[in-house]
C-alpha cells in the first residue's frame, strides 16, 4: 500500500487547521479586503493560537460554527471519510487486492452478485467491491490533499514573493499566473499527467498540484498587497523591523484565514480531478491499490449491464467532495467580516 | 550577545545645533496624469534634546506626511521629497533604505493614532515587543521577555507577565496605546513623534496616556513631537508649537506666548473652539468657518483667506511670508493682518520704528 500514514497526518492536521481557523473567526473581523483571487473575499485574522486565553477564543467560534448547520453537515461527511480512511485497513471485510470471487466469474455472469459476507459484490476481477470503496477512501483522499498542498505550497511561495516584494518580481509572476488560469485546469491536468510515460500516484499529484498553484498565487498577492499597506505593519517597520520578519510575522499569518478556506474548496476540486484523471486512464495503472476515479474508469464496460459498479464510487466521490465544499463555504462565510457584521 | 545592552549616546551637536532641523522640507504626492498634490509646502522646524514640540493643525494640513517623511516611511513610489531632515547631524534623507531601518526603533520612533491596527492582530503581545528588544539590543529571548514585562510595567499595563502571551484584540485601548509607548520607547530612543496617540481613545483615557507620555519623555530626556488637531493637548505638553495650514506653518511660539498672545486668525480660530470650563454656560463653542476644502493654492494667495475674516485683497492676491513677530521672542507668523495687540501689531511697530 503506497501510503504510508499519509492520511493519518493529514486528519491530524486538518483538525489543528480547523481550530485556527475557528479561532479567527471568532474575532471581530477587521482584516484587509483582500484575496482578488477565485478566494473571494475571504479574509481573517488566523493564527497560531496557544495558551489559555486561546481556548476562550476557540470556545466563542466554535460556538458559532456549531450552530451552523451547513458547516456541521459538511464537517461531519468529511470526518466521516477520514475516519474510514484511516481504519479502512482493520475494518475492511477482505484484502482489497484478493481475487477471491474469481470463481464465480463467467461469461455469462462477469461480475460476482452480492452474497453473504460480500454486501456489494465483487468486480470484474472477482474483488470485494465494499473492500474496495473503503481502501480507496484512503488513496482519494490521500492523493486530493497531496495535490492541494503541493499547489498551495507553490501557491503561497509565488503569491507571498509577488505582493511582498512588488515590481518587477511581481509583474513576471503574475504574468505566468495569468497565463496558467487562461488555460482550463482540468486541460492542463490531463496535458501534465500525460507528460509522463508511467503514470503513478504522484503524476497525479503533480498534475492537480500545478493548477491549483496559480489560484494559491493570487489569493496571496491580494492579501500580501492589502497588508503591506497595513496600519501594522507601517508601525512594525517605525519600529525597524527587518523586511523578512515584516513578511513572515507580520503579513504571512494574517493571510491564514483566507488560504484555509481556499484549501478546504481546492480539495473538493482535487478529489475530482483526480478522479478524472483515473477515469481517462491518466491515473495510477496498479489496481492493486484502489482508487475511487480508477473504480469508476474500470467500472465504464458495465455501465449498462452492472450499473452499481460504477454508482458506488461515483456517489462517494460526490458526497466527500460536496462535504468539504459546504465546509469551505461556511467557513468562508465565518471568516469574512463583511457577513459578520 | 555581542552587543552591548545599551548603545551609547551619541554626545549632543556644538551648542546652537538642535538634534532635529527640518529644512525647508516639501512633500509632493504625483500620480501619473494628475497634478501633483504639495502635502508638504516647505516646513523647517527645529526640535532641541529633550524639547517637547507641537505640529497642529486640522486634518489633511500634512502633519502625518511630515512625521513618515522624519521617520523614512512614506511610500517608496508615487511622492517626491525635497529639504533636508538633519538628525543630529546627519540628513536622513540621504540615508539608504537600511541605514534608516537600523535608526527606527533604536533612535527615532513613533506612536501611531489607532491602537488597535497597530498592534497585530495574530502575535502576541509579548512577541511584538521582545522583537524590537530582540532587533535593536540584540538581547535572547529569556531576557527580552523579562525586560519586556518591566517595559509594559512602567508604562502602567498591570499584570504584565501574564499581559505577554495575549493578543491585542484582549487588550483594552487605552492599554493597547501604553503598550505601543512602550514598545516606541524600549530602545530609548531620542526622538519619539506621536501622531494623534489619543483621537482614537475615551476622554477619559486621553489624559492618562498624555499625562504618561509627559512623564516617560521628561523622565528619559526623550524628544517628542506631538502631532494633534487639538490645542487642549498642546496647552499641557508643548514647549514649541508649531501651527500648521494647507501644508505651511502659519505661526509659531513657545506654548505661554502663543496661549497669551495668538496672532494668526486661524490659531485663534482653533483657540475659540476649545471647550473651557470657565466660559458661561451655554456660551456656543466658535468652530473655525469653511473647511480645508475651500483652501485656495499657497502659490495664489494665503490659503486660509477663504475661510478668514480679516482677509483682503492682499490676502486673496500674494502669500504671506512666515515673519518674526516683533512683538513676541520667537514668535513667528505668516499673516498679512495679524490679529491683538492692536497698539504694538507688527504693522504699527514697524511703521514706528521708520519713524
Ligand atoms: N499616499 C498618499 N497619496 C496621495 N496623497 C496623500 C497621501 N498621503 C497623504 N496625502 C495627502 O497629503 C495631505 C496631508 O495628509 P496628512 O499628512 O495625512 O494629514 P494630517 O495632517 O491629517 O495628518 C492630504 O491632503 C492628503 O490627501
Ligand atoms: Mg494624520
Amino acid at each position: 500500500m503506497g501510503i504510508p500514514n499519509g492520511p493519518r497526518t493529514w486528519a491530524e492536521s486538518k483538525k489543528k487547521r480547523i481550530d485556527t481557523l475557528a479561532a479567527s473567526a471568532g474575532r471581530s473581523g477587521r482584516g484587509e479586503g483582500a484575496g482578488d483571487g477565485p478566494g473571494g473575499p475571504a479574509t481573517g485574522e488566523a493564527g497560531a493560537l496557544k495558551g489559555a486565553e486561546g481556548v476562550s477564543l476557540l470556545a466563542a467560534a466554535w460556538r458559532r460554527l456549531r450552530r451552523n448547520a451547513v458547516f456541521l453537515i459538511g464537517a461531519a461527511i468529511v470526518l466521516v471519510f477520514v475516519a474510514l480512511a484511516i481504519i479502512a485497513p482493520w475494518i475492511a471485510p477482505h484484502d482489497p487486492a484478493g481475487r477471491i470471487l474469481v470463481d464465480q466469474i463467467r461469461p455469462s455472469n462477469p461480475i460476482p452478485q452480492p452474497q453473504p459476507g460480500f454486501p456489494l459484490g465483487g468486480d470484474s476481477s472477482g474483488r470485494d467491491l465494499l473492500s474496495r470503496l473503503l481502501v480507496g477512501a484512503r488513496q482519494t483522499l490521500f492523493v486530493g490533499v497531496m495535490a492541494t498542498l503541493g499547489g498551495l505550497s507553490g501557491g503561497v511561495l509565488l503569491g507571498t514573493l509577488a505582493g511582498a516584494f512588488g515590481g518587477p518580481i511581481d509583474s513576471l509572476i503574475m504574468r505566468i499566473v495569468d497565463v496558467m488560469l487562461s488555460i482550463p485546469a482540468l486541460l492542463m491536468a490531463f496535458t501534465i499527467a500525460a507528460m509522463f510515460a508511467k503514470p503513478t500516484q504522484w503524476t497525479v499529484i503533480m498534475a492537480i498540484a500545478i493548477v491549483q498553484v496559480p489560484i494559491f498565487a493570487r489569493l496571496l498577492r491580494g492579501s500580501m498587497l492589502a497588508q503591506r499597506r497595513s496600519d501594522h505593519v507601517l508601525a512594525a517597520r517605525a519600529l525597524g523591523v527587518k523586511q523578512a520578519p515584516i513578511v513572515i510575522r507580520h503579513m504571512l499569518p494574517n493571510s491564514f484565514g483566507p488560504v484555509i478556506v481556499q484549501a478546504t474548496l481546492v480539495i473538493a476540486g482535487a478529489i475530482i480531478d483526480a478522479a478524472a484523471l483515473s477515469f481517462l486512464g491518466l491515473g495510477n495503472p496498479d489496481d492493486r491499490s484502489p482508487e475511487w476515479g480508477q473504480m469508476l474508469g474500470k467500472a465504464q464496460e458495465f455501465f449498462n449491464t452492472f450499473p452499481h459498479l460504477a454508482m458506488w464510487p461515483a456517489a462517494c466521490i460526490i458526497v466527500v467532495a460536496l462535504g468539504f465544499t459546504l465546509m469551505g463555504e461556511s467557513l468562508r462565510e465565518a471568516l469574512d467580516p463583511k457577513s459578520q457584521r | 550577545m555581542g552587543r552591548p545592552q545599551s548603545v551609547p549616546r551619541r554626545t549632543a551637536q556644538a551648542a546652537g545645533e538642535p538634534m532635529l532641523r527640518v529644512e525647508d522640507l516639501s512633500i509632493k504626492f504625483v500620480r501619473r496624469g494628475q497634478e501633483p498634490t504639495i502635502a508638504v509646502d516647505s516646513i523647517s522646524f527645529d526640535v532641541q534634546a529633550g524639547q517637547t514640540v507641537g505640529l497642529v493643525g486640522e486634518s489633511g494640513c500634512g502633519k502625518s506626511v511630515t512625521a513618515l517623511a522624519i521617520m523614512g516611511l512614506l511610500p517608496p513610489r508615487g511622492n517626491r521629497v525635497e529639504g533636508e531632515i538633519h538628525f543630529d547631524g546627519t540628513d536622513l534623507l540621504s540615508l539608504s533604505d537600511k541605514q534608516m531601518r537600523d535608526r527606527r526603533g533604536q533612535e527615532l520612533a513613533m506612536v501611531f493614532q489607532d491602537p488597535l491596527s497597530s498592534l497585530n492582530p495574530v502575535v502576541p503581545l509579548g512577541v511584538q515587543v521582545c522583537e524590537v528588544l530582540e532587533r535593536h539590543k540584540g538581547m535572547r529571548h529569556g531576557a527580552a521577555r523579562r525586560r519586556s514585562a518591566e517595559l509594559l510595567d512602567k508604562v502602567g499595563v498591570p499584570d504584565p507577565t501574564r499581559r505577554l502571551d495575549e493578543y491585542p484584540h484582549q487588550l483594552s485601548g487605552g492599554m493597547r496605546q501604553r503598550a505601543l509607548i512602550a514598545m516606541a520607547l524600549a530602545c530609548e530612543p531620542r526622538l519619539l513623534i506621536a501622531d494623534e496617540p489619543t483621537t482614537a481613545l475615551d476622554v477619559t483615557i486621553q489624559a492618562q496616556i498624555l499625562a504618561l507620555l509627559k512623564e516617560l519623555v521628561t523622565e528619559s530626556g526623550t524628544a517628542l513631537v506631538m502631532i494633534t488637531h487639538d490645542l487642549g493637548v498642546v496647552a499641557g505638553l508643548c514647549d514649541q508649537v508649531n501651527v500648521l495650514y494647507g501644508g505651511r506653518i502659519v505661526e509659531r511660539a513657545d506654548r505661554f506666548e502663543l496661549f497669551a498672545r495668538p496672532r494668526h486668525p486661524y490659531t485663534n480660530g482653533l483657540l475659540a473652539s476649545i471647550p473651557r470650563l470657565n466660559s458661561p454656560r451655554g456660551q456656543r463653542l466658535k468652530p473655525v468657518p469653511g473647511s480645508v476644502a475651500d483652501n485656495i493654492p499657497w502659490q495664489v494667495g494665503c490659503a486660509f483667506s477663504p475661510r478668514c475674516g480679516a482677509a483682503s485683497e492682499l490676502c486673496r492676491a500674494e502669500a504671506p511670508h512666515l515673519e518674526r513677530d516683533e512683538g513676541g521672542a520667537g514668535h513667528e507668523i505668516r499673516c498679512h493682518h495679524p490679529v491683538g495687540r492692536p497698539s504694538e501689531s507688527a504693522d504699527d511697530a514697524r511703521s514706528a520704528q521708520d519713524e
